[in-house]
């Protein structure tokens, strides 16, 4: 039947095994190609970050001359950064604002989101609708009467007009939750109901411990919020020196004290730190938060 | 109300009816109220009354001090006649938005594409891609405008040392300060990225496996099918790139900060409502400002808008249905 003789078959087998062979070696450069392409963009994402950490820990001398690497290493900077501005204060007071942000987004935020999601109700829709519309309206708008709102309140320059605020919901926390729960099958809550539980205990002791993902998202993108915030406390706290956080007081650091910039940049890197920490530890939930509603806090 | 045998049978007396029907869940009014009232207190004090008021407002001169004085179109007037800065403004903001955004979509398909290649170890990548994303606005400017200091930053070293001979003043220089900024958002492109990673790696593999077997190319397989699946993400982010490049401010005010930059290059329409309002006091027409504002950006959104039917292919349309 075979038409091969035993020659030719022997070269059809060294030819599929060359075949086989080549295509190993060109998986393999592929691998290294995407390497390579990968490792590339990531020291370009990288490098201001080390060049950030780099020059913090420079004397100041060398901080001016463009070098890549601390020659030698002031890890004194560090310590110094504490004493030369009140770099403890803005901390805490940044902290503060941002600890007591979240709860409030938290707390105010947990309760729409229920309704809307896992209970039907005439007007339903109408409200998601301005729910989302909210999202869109930019800041600017309202940004003056609120202002008025809270100096006619005599809250300004106060920590009050940051965190209050955040007490009374945030439409992308609302929108966060709200497509977490709505993925939580009905029937756990139509058992719930037809077991006698009210609404209220089956919002807080079933929907939220399953919406646990979700409310940490947005529980972290509420922090976040307020520690990266530059314009909020530039309209309330600048007045006062007292209640200046990191970003105010990063921005004002030259004009303020005369300060050099190795420690400008290891006042940055300090800034930096707990978000890239808080990162590591919870990218999941970052992830699947963005990636859930397409936008970042 | 007393119950009498018609009331009794009248979910029976339905035509057809054989069951009455499933009891409907009772609507707990109370809860759903207090449930929604914070936030309903927060969207009247906080977004419809300011609303209302700010529209007023702009009709009016208002110091903070004195009541508002009704004005009529002043303050239009003055926006689009008088006011330089104004034109200034637009024009650099318009600038940045129609470099930044298609930039910024180019290279968030290109770095989540490219996240897609490897079988192995890409988790690693896509933490250092996202990380910059996560960097607080002031400390990443501060640490942009200190790196890229012709004088001492290690930026144009690296430039030098691969062969370009005169790099640019970056943030010194006027004519190139914008590309500062776009270089700084460009490196926060993690969030972005994120979602057209999640696009990316929704498209299903089959067809990637039938265009191969037709023999097409890599090019062709991005263009005719990623490309495609992708345009409700790459709309879903021009429009919130038109929106949030109206409210560029932070990284702008802190790099012309930092600089002193006396030329305006990094004035942009936020800044500029900043300014009127809380460094010239001058309330009434810094919302006159904030409504033009509102009223193009929701311009550039209808657009955009009308244009999703020629070029969004939404894949529970007709194609996969």
């Amino acid at each position: 039947m075979s038409t091969y003789t035993p020659e030719q078959l022997v070269e059809i087998n060294a030819q599929s095994r060359k075949a086989r062979r080549a295509k190993k070696w060109n998986n393999f450069l592929h691998m290294v190609g995407n390497h390579s392409l990968l490792i590339a963009l990531s020291a370009i994402f990288i490098l201001p970050l080390y060049l950030v950490v780099v020059i913090s820990l420079m004397s100041k001398g060398q901080a001016e001359t463009r070098s890549l690497w601390p020659h030698p290493f002031v890890w004194h900077n560090y310590i110094e950064v504490f004493t030369a501005v009140p770099f403890l204060k803005w901390t805490l007071n940044t902290l503060f604002v941002s600890i007591m942000g979240t709860i409030g987004t938290v707390v105010s935020s947990v309760p729409p989101a229920y309704v809307l999601s896992r209970l039907q109700w005439k007007g339903r829709q109408t409200t998601f609708l301005i729910i989302l519309s909210t999202m869109m309206l930019p800041g600017q708008v309202t940004m003056i009467p609120v202002y008025i709102i809270f100096s006619r309140l005599h809250w300004i320059p106060s920590f009050l007009p940051l965190i209050v605020p955040s007490f009374f919901a945030s439409a992308f926390s609302i929108f966060l939750l709200r497509q977490f729960f709505t993925s939580i099958p009905d029937e756990i809550s139509d058992a719930a109901r037809i077991d006698g539980c009210n609404e209220f205990k089956l919002m807080m002791r079933i929907i939220v411990p399953l919406a646990k993902p979700a409310i940490s998202a947005i529980a972290l993108f509420a922090f976040l919020g307020s520690w990266n915030d530059f314009f909020g406390p530039l309209l309330y706290i600048v007045e006062n020196e007292d209640l200046w956080t990191l970003g105010i007081g990063l921005n004002a650091f030259q004009g303020i004290h005369h300060v050099d910039t190795n420690m400008m940049m290891t006042a940055s890197a300090l800034f930096m730190a707990p978000v890239i920490i808080i990162f590591f530890f919870s990218q999941k939930v970052f992830i699947e938060g963005v990636t859930l509603t397409g936008v970042k806090g | 109300m007393s119950i009498t045998r018609d009331t009794a049978i009248a979910p029976f007396s339905k035509k057809g009816a054989i069951a009455p029907p499933r009891k409907k869940l009772k609507v707990p009014r109370l809860f759903i109220f207090l449930c929604l009232s914070p936030w309903l207190f927060g969207i009247i004090f906080f977004t419809a009354y300011p609303m209302i008021s700010s529209f007023y407002q702009s009709f009016t001169k208002f110091n903070l001090i004195e009541s508002p004085q009704w004005v009529g179109l002043d303050n239009f007037h003055r926006m689009f006649f008088e006011d330089d800065d104004f034109w200034k403004a637009l024009k650099n903001t318009i600038w940045i938005s129609a470099i930044s955004i298609p930039l910024r979509i180019c290279f968030a398909i290109f770095t989540a594409w490219v996240l897609t290649k490897p079988k192995r170890g890409s988790s690693i990548y896509r933490t250092i891609f996202f990380l910059p994303s996560m960097v607080p606005a002031v400390a990443g400017t501060m640490a942009f405008t200190y790196i890229f200091n012709p004088a001492y930053g290690p930026i144009n070293k690296l430039l030098e040392a691969i062969g370009i001979k005169e790099p640019p003043f970056w943030f010194m220089d006027p004519n190139w300060s914008k590309w500062g900024l776009i270089l700084l958002g460009l490196w926060g492109i993690g969030d972005t990225m994120i979602i057209f990673l999640a696009g990316l790696l929704d498209v299903p593999t089959s067809l990637y496996e039938a265009a191969e077997l037709e023999g097409a190319s890599g090019w062709q397989s991005f263009r005719y099918i990623t490309l495609p699946l992708m345009t409700p993400v790459i709309f879903f982010s021009t429009v919130t790139g038109v929106i949030g490049s109206f409210q560029y401010f932070t990284q702008a005010y802190v790099a012309s900060g930092q600089v002193n930059d006396y030329s305006h290059s990094m004035y942009f329409y936020a800044t500029h409502i900043y300014f009127s309002a809380f460094k010239a006091y001058e309330m009434g027409y810094a919302s006159a400002l904030a409504w033009v504002l509102l009223v193009i950006t929701l311009l550039c959104t209808l657009v955009i808008l009308k244009t999703q039917k020629r070029w969004v292919h939404y894949p529970n349309g007709s194609l996969f249905k």
